[in-house]
């Protein structure tokens, strides 16, 4: 066809590409069959490439792609979590003797024992349907093979540009020092872009095959089916109390979707260990109990997305509370507050061999009872209900581990970097730029990274630049994931900006002929430590020392870069806490939930950039909204794929949000210098967790409740028995 | 998502339009106001060979008041509508039906004969022209149809057009004082298709209904009238309950709901029953204060 260079399938690839595997250390036995760029023989689920059209543009290549006739053999496939464990389900992958990819049973010793003599046990089955990220950028990638040179350029749609530098270099046999990945704008992520994805590195291996530039960008049906998908979870939880309302202790049993793979490298199971982990997270319990069965189905893969794992640990623990608040008749918050571990018992290892340090939840508990003026709005809502409105409030107090350090994918040997390295330098203007090894996504990091170091060095935030998101341009590191960039590339980034400070200041000191410890750097100029008498600008020393080094006595040596690696050995995950609350009303003709307010109290620690940080969690409690009433990828019983646009995927739209109030709580984590933990992903967090007890508490005046994410108006009017048949047709 | 290679052609008259869609047929495709034409040709879903964008043609954007009837041009957008004072000061359905329509963006580019053309089965514009019975004029090269919009609507995405007509006008029958109209919709998030929405029409006198017409948008695979429910609320009053619960009744019979991915069909009955009640509700009270 004119204008069509090439179609590739499997085969060609397989000359440049080596396939791969999900292995990790944490997951021994784990089964996750190898995968390669293009499917080879058989397609495992729907969304997964199988062949690549070239051509010299979209369209073009597009109507190649109606002309390919695949010679398909339709085998029987398995979507259903609930299914994909039956002796007679059929197999994702022929050679595996059944879909469970991996299981793990933890206890603590007196669990059962527990369980058995508890004063209360309540216990609750929660269903979580599969939802994904849609960054408001799809997933794009140009690959550029120079094979004079034997090197790559990749500019692509990425979180973590290192990572995928040792991936790429390692699968396509490259050195890793001639692999250069280049992040620019993102356009949001999510966690969805932090996978290695067979068509990204499908286009790679193209332009090594074919030696020119290869691009891909996914359109919005291509990345609903592709992106990683999340959370898609089964789930029976109990929790014991003594008859003073104390909790003993949580069980949990989890059935996770895994998709067709573990996804690489990461591996999709990391989300349900994570969610764990976080099991029952702002309360003192001291027995433990989890299982967890993670299996493989005819679909997407799922991989960490934004507060992996946490949400669904926090929709399971507040239900649980609010449950047994109920069961107690007692004020869901006395319960929580009884339950809290309490700052004075800080440091504490909870049984999931979680340290808890810096913690406020008693803090962020009392100043929400103030944000929402708890009296004024109970008598509000017994008046609404009065009006035989369906009103309901609801609380969830949460815990989120953030900012992972290196125990973390270390000891699963995954080469995951949980460190950051930021170079700065005082350029011969005077201005600072600094060179980190995070990624922007969106999150706004460029702008808090440029107040610490403005902070560190001394200089105003507008002549500071931050440059992120290029293997070229920076040491190895990190990028963005796990709401890291505060509490470890401003880490960094303050070590670095004060390093530099000092080298500033001695060669100053040398050339005015002053002592160091007289001297200091505000706004940009060398000032009298004690006075504050202006002395010369930086932009001024920067010129002496980049064309004038004569001018400086023998022997300074000025240093215009400094640059300073951190990462956190301790505390391998940082927690952080809050509470949110969430007013709704159902509409009882419908059965629509109607958002009407939502509060967040979080502690984030040192709060760098407060208008980053609130729409940060503004934009994580929407996401948590649609998680809890809107979102769901939904599979035909063929592992037909049935949300694959966007009037068929429900996203939050603002039309239909609340306001969202938001307070802190500031507690410095205690271990680093600027006290940062991680913010990005707090509202996530609670947001699910606090929508679903609204809606149960709106339910509870007629013995109803829902159970199941997303919250529909078929499920309430389900609940509500103004409906009775909810089979989907 | 590109579309499949097409021909493109942008007549100044009707004449010229004509005779492409007869040369052409099935092959073209009309482009007004490109909402869900632009959609299914990037999806591949409709491939043309030729785009007839119909922009320039004069005329077919005017709303005007002609024999007790308004006569919508076919490329009048939908925010026109919303807008027009004629049907404003009518109280037109559509002035109450046309802020469901999508969103404010949508409105502005998509057009009354577009929506009607396509025939979507939660569109809002099909049903309000089957509830107030309007006449849908179509020409070609063969002349001129004036189609009532119950025989209009055939199916699923199915209407009485031949390949080679397109829709010119629309005749709304202007409704006296003792009419009352209104539209209401169930959806999800605002501007999203219906899961189920209502366009009814009552004449109500001394507070009785005398002659009642109704037609449900995203219930079924596409609108009509339900003569069965029109009897059975027809000669009682207005705010008669019992009545309006026999309707129901009769109405969660004749209905035959879309089975479709999301919800049960369960649940569509149920929304149309809830609309109904809702809407003679809304009209009752109107008619006693």
């Amino acid at each position: 066809m004119d204008g069509v260079l090439h179609v590739l399938t499997a085969a060609d690839l397989d000359a440049v590409c080596r396939p791969w595997t999900c292995v990790s250390r944490s997951f021994p036995g784990m089964v996750s069959p190898e995968q390669r760029p293009l499917a080879k023989d058989r397609a495992i689920y729907q969304g997964e490439p199988v062949a690549i059209v070239l051509a010299r543009s979209r369209a073009t290549a597009e109507d190649a792609l109606e002309r390919i006739e695949v010679a398909w053999n339709e085998l029987p496939a398995v979507a259903s979590l609930s299914r994909a464990l039956d002796s007679d389900a059929p197999l994702v992958h022929p050679d595996l003797k059944s879909n469970l990819s991996w299981q793990t049973d933890i206890k603590t010793e007196l669990a059962d024992v527990t369980f058995a003599k508890a004063a209360l046990v309540v216990s609750e089955r929660l269903v979580f349907a599969r939802k994904t990220g849609v960054p408001l950028e799809s997933r794009g990638v140009l690959a550029d093979y120079d094979a004079t040179m034997g090197s790559l350029l990749v500019h692509i749609s990425h979180q973590m540009p290192h990572q995928l530098q040792l991936h790429l270099a390692d699968f396509l046999n490259l050195a890793p020092v001639d692999v250069r990945v280049v992040c620019n704008d993102v356009g949001g992520a999510f966690g969805i872009k932090m996978h290695v994805y067979q068509d990204e590195i499908a286009v790679c291996a193209a332009s090594k095959l074919v030696g020119r530039p290869v691009k891909f960008i996914a359109d919005r049906i291509e990345s609903l089916i592709s992106d990683v998908h999340a959370r898609e979870h089964i789930i029976e939880a109990r929790m014991a109390l003594d008859d003073s309302g104390k909790i003993l202790g949580f069980d949990v049993d989890d059935i996770q979707g895994l998709g067709a793979y573990s996804v690489f490298p990461r591996s999709s199971i990391t989300e349900a260990m994570s969610a764990l982990r976080a099991v029952g997270g702002p309360y003192r319990f001291d027995n433990y109990h989890a299982s967890l069965r993670a299996v493989l189905q005819n679909k997407t893969m799922t991989g960490q997305y934004r507060s992996v794992g946490h949400p669904i640990a926090c929709v399971m623990t507040e239900s649980l509370i609010d449950i047994a608040a109920r069961k107690r008749n007692e004020d869901p918050l006395e319960l929580r507050r009884r339950n809290f571990v309490r700052a004075d018992e800080l440091p504490w290892v909870s049984p999931q061999g979680a340290r808890m340090v810096d913690l406020s939840h008693e803090r962020c508990l009392d100043k929400m009872i103030e944000l929402i003026d708890l009296t004024a709005l109970r008598l509000q809502i017994d008046a609404m209900r009065a009006e035989s409105r369906i009103v309901g409030l609801g609380f969830a107090s949460f815990l989120e581990f953030t900012a992972t350090g290196a125990a973390g994918y270390g000891r699963a040997e995954i080469q995951v970097a949980s460190i950051d390295t930021v170079v700065v330098t005082l350029e011969p203007s005077g201005e600072v730029r600094a060179q980190c090894s995070a990624s922007e996504i969106g999150q706004g990091i460029q702008q808090g990274l440029t107040q610490i170091v403005a902070d560190a060095v001394g200089v105003r935030a507008e002549n500071v630049r931050v440059f992120l998101g290029d293997t070229a341009a920076a040491p190895h590191g990190g990028g963005a994931w796990s709401s890291r960039g505060a509490a470890i590339t401003g880490e960094a980034a303050w070590g670095a900006g004060r390093r530099l400070r000092e080298q500033i200041i001695a060669t100053a000191a040398a050339l005015l002929q002053a002592s160091a410890a007289e001297l200091d750097i505000r706004r940009g100029r060398i000032v009298d430590i004690a006075s504050g008498a202006d002395r010369i600008g930086l932009d001024e020393i920067a010129r002496i020392a980049t064309f004038h080094g004569y001018d400086l006595p023998d022997g300074t040596s000025p240093q215009l870069t400094a640059s300073h690696q951190y990462g956190r050995e301790a505390d391998p995950f940082l927690p952080t806490n809050g509470i949110q609350a969430s007013l709704v009303e159902i509409e009882r003709d419908t059965g629509i939930v109607r958002l009407l307010k939502h509060w967040v109290v979080g502690d984030c620690g040192r709060v760098i950039n407060p208008l980053l940080v609130d729409e940060q969690i503004r934009g994580g409690v929407i996401q948590g909204i649609g998680e809890a009433l809107f979102e769901c990828c939904r599979y035909d019983e063929h592992g037909q794929f049935t949300s694959g646009s966007l009037a068929d995927y429900l996203l939050p739209m603002a039309v239909e949000m609340p306001d969202i109030v938001v307070g802190h709580v500031e507690t410095p984590y205690s271990g680093s210098l600027l006290g940062a933990k991680g913010a990005g992903e707090a509202g996530t967090c609670g947001a699910a967790a606090a929508v679903l007890n609204a809606v149960n508490d709106a339910l509870a005046p007629f013995d109803a409740r829902v159970s199941a994410l997303p919250v529909t108006p078929v499920s309430v009017l389900y609940a509500l028995g103004v409906i009775t048949d909810a089979t989907i047709q | 998502m590109k579309p499949a290679r097409f021909g493109y052609a942008r007549p100044e008259t009707l004449g010229e339009a004509l005779a492409l869609l007869a040369k052409h047929g099935s092959d073209a495709a009309i482009l007004a106001g490109g909402q869900s034409l632009m959609p299914m040709l990037n999806l591949r879903m409709a491939t043309p060979a030729i785009l007839i964008d119909i922009n320039d043609i004069p005329d077919l954007d005017t709303i005007a008041d002609r024999n007790n009837q308004i006569i919508v041009g076919a490329r009048v957008r939908h925010n026109d509508a919303l807008h027009s004072p004629l049907l404003t000061a009518s109280n037109s359905l559509l002035i109450h039906a046309l802020p469901s329509v999508a969103h404010a963006a949508i409105r502005n580019r998509g057009t009354l004969g577009g929506s009607l053309a396509l025939a979507d089965p939660a569109a809002e514009l099909p049903a309000c022209a089957v509830c107030l019975g309007a006449e849908i004029a179509v020409v070609s090269q063969r002349g001129e149809r004036v189609i009532p919009a119950s025989d209009f609507f055939q199916g699923l995405y199915a209407t009485a057009l031949e390949p080679d007509e397109m829709i010119t006008r629309v005749a709304f029958p202007l409704l006296d004082a003792t009419w009352h109209v209104g539209f209401d919709e169930v959806a999800r998030r605002s501007g999203d298709f219906a899961i189920a929405a209502l366009a009814l029409a009552v004449k109500v006198v001394d507070h009785r209904i005398t002659e009642c017409r109704i037609a449900f948008a995203g219930v079924e695979n596409h609108a009509r009238r339900l003569p069965e429910v029109e009897t059975a609320l027809t000669g009682s009053l207005i705010a008669d309950l019992p009545v309006r619960g026999a309707a129901s009744e009769v109405l969660t019979n004749v209905l035959e709901p879309l089975e479709e991915g999301q919800y049960p069909t369960s649940y569509r009955r149920y929304l149309a029953q809830v609309l109904l009640d809702r809407l003679l509700a809304r009209i009752s009270r109107q008619v006693h204060t």
